[in-house]
């Protein structure tokens, strides 16, 4: 167990986006987190990232209660995420983009700026070595020199994992990694989060690919309407019927996927 | 060994500007020029906050206008020392720069460019209105030349825009180096995505305020040597139409890129003083300039040669640039 979230509740006025959502994170494995569209899986990563403050309910990471710490501290504890639409700065190079990921680790200010201090030319260094290592890892070494406008979707996808992995994390959200590539390139991002979670990260992510999650996942969550229906693992979700019910409206006879 | 460098080019313009002086032996270019560097280093902290961190401030001229006031009060009101006023002038722009960004960076994007819009406008009715401190519109008369610093003087027009150029070379140098150090990518992080910026771990409320006292202190120290290059202040100063213009010369330099504010400066007043024989309809000229460069060049002159010069390095190798694509997706 890595993170768990008791009870966690999150109302926009009187819609509740998260509703009682007890789940647990276990370490070292692939977590998932499906759901149809508006069912609250985005709500709940802004919730355990510290973007949102929940409306009730905690957070729990290895112990501390991380519910009301704001997402740059909670980063820097080790939780690192992705967001479903890459803001990568188009007109730097990927290695630039990626170099400030390591940032949070480092201490130099303002004055060992202007003064150009060791410290500064040591870090900036380990910054840099920071960030043609996780671009070796997501395999963008080759393009890690050319603007981030003129590489491919999927490069970009691959930049902003890269950039997630700079912060030195245990656990990291990818908010819909594959969105918007095609089956080639989300084989490759499949073997990628393989290989991440086989060096020791803990994944959480949110799909909506079945056969990718399917495949991919230790264990999921199914969210519908702000609260949780199902747990488990890939085959128990398979023929769960809410799960089944949610996705596809009708009685339990049809299959999911 | 190519002489064309950057590096050489960058010197060659350095030298060029130490020696003005003696090959120009004219006062009216020597006074424009002062001038303009003056304006430059309130357009680089402009260009710090706005560029770099994506904060679009419109009360710098406030800042400036803190400056030179702060300044010709501790001179003229306090006699105190120029040296110690210009330290003082600049340390009380940052202090009230601190105080106002500590409130206006809790907006953001154009509530921030409208909120600090009316900030500048109060700092300058303040200015106008506190006849007791300021002299209101009379103004402030007699702020001392720069006092000596042992042998040296600053009575002549050479000496002060040698003055005005040291501090210009110093700003360029500490901006560049912000610019070229992790904090400036930290900046440049959050005038990005902001969002982005807090889930790498970067506390952007802290980072923002740094970033914005700073260039009030650009602002303010700009503001300290115009108000002892000039001698005399009003309210003017402070004004949104001299906020305009430093934003005009940012945005036609180049916003966000570290030669841009001089480029700019430099280039626009000159432009302005040739064509001060039109007036006001100058700004016939200025307002379709300033929107065809902002609709074809939005990083301005400098940023228009940066990108030029990218799109040369990519054409170059295209065979190459097909193998790494292909490499790519096999890794």
């Amino acid at each position: 167990m890595i993170i768990e979230t008791k009870n966690l509740t999150k109302r926009f006025g009187g819609l509740a986006a998260v509703n009682n959502v007890d789940f647990v994170i276990k370490k070292g494995k692939i977590n998932a987190i499906i759901g149809p569209n508006g069912a609250g899986k985005s709500t709940f990563f802004n919730l355990i990232s510290g973007f949102h403050r929940p409306s009730s309910g905690t957070v729990i990471f290895k112990g501390i209660d991380i519910t009301k710490l704001p997402a740059n501290e909670i980063a820097a504890l080790g939780i690192s995420r992705t967001f479903q639409t890459t803001s990568l700065f188009d007109k730097s190079t990927l290695l630039d983009n990626v170099i400030v990921g390591h940032r949070l680790r480092t201490k130099s200010n303002l004055v060992d700026a202007i003064l150009r201090t060791k410290r500064l030319k040591r870090e900036e260094a380990a910054c840099r070595d920071k960030a043609m290592e996780v671009l070796e890892i997501v395999g963008l070494t080759d393009v890690a020199d050319k603007i981030v406008a003129s590489v491919s979707q999927e490069e970009k996808k691959r930049t902003a994992i890269a950039l997630a992995l700079a912060t030195d994390p245990e656990i990291i959200f990818l908010d819909e990694p594959a969105a918007g590539i095609n089956p080639d390139e989300t084989e490759g991002l499949t073997v990628l989060i393989r290989k991440l979670n086989q060096s020791g990260l803990t994944i959480c992510l949110i799909e909506h690919k079945m056969h990718m999650i399917m495949n991919l996942a230790d264990h999921i969550m199914v969210l519908n309407y702000g609260e949780k229906i199902a747990e488990g693992t890939p085959k128990e979700i398979r023929c769960n019927e809410a799960v089944i019910k949610a996705y596809l409206g009708g009685s339990a006879s049809a299959k999911v996927i | 060994m190519k002489i064309l460098t950057k590096r050489n080019g960058i010197i060659a313009l350095i030298i060029l500007a130490f020696l003005f002086p003696i090959i120009g032996q004219n006062d009216y270019y020597l006074h424009m020029l002062t001038l303009s560097f003056i304006w430059a280093i309130a357009v680089y902290g402009i260009n710090l906050l706005s560029g770099y961190t994506g904060y679009l401030s419109l009360a710098h001229a406030g800042f400036f206008a803190i400056g030179a006031y702060s300044l010709g009060l501790l001179t003229v009101k306090s006699g105190m020392n120029f040296w110690l006023a210009l330290v003082g002038a600049c340390l009380i722009t940052c202090a009230i720069g601190f105080v106002i960004g500590l409130i206006a960076l809790r907006t953001k994007e154009h509530f921030f460019a409208i909120y600090t819009l009316c900030v500048g406008y109060i700092i300058y009715l303040v200015i106008d209105k506190w006849e007791g401190l300021t002299e209101g519109v009379r103004g402030l008369i007699g702020i001392p030349a720069p006092g000596n610093i042992g042998p040296i003087t600053f009575d002549t027009a050479a000496s002060q825009y040698y003055l005005v150029l040291v501090f210009l070379l110093a700003v360029i140098i500490v901006m560049y180096r912000i610019i070229h150090s992790l904090t400036g990518r930290t900046y440049m992080a959050i005038r990005n995505s902001e969002d982005l910026a807090q889930t790498i771990g970067i506390s952007t409320m802290k980072n923002k305020l740094t970033a914005f006292v700073l260039s009030t202190f650009f602002a303010g120290l700009a503001g300290a040597l115009y108000a002892s290059f000039i001698r005399f202040i009003g309210p003017d100063i402070g004004s949104t139409s001299i906020m305009f213009d430093l934003l005009m010369y940012l945005l036609v330099g180049g916003i966000g890129t570290l030669s841009g504010p001089l480029v700019g400066t430099l280039l626009l007043v000159i432009l302005s003083q040739n064509l001060q024989f039109l007036q006001e309809y100058r700004m016939l000229i200025f307002g379709p300039l300033l929107t065809l460069i902002i609709i074809f060049y939005p990083r301005g002159i400098a940023g228009a040669i940066f990108d030029w010069k990218i799109k040369r390095k990519d054409k170059k190798p295209p065979v190459l640039r097909n193998d790494v694509s292909i490499k790519v997706e096999e890794g």
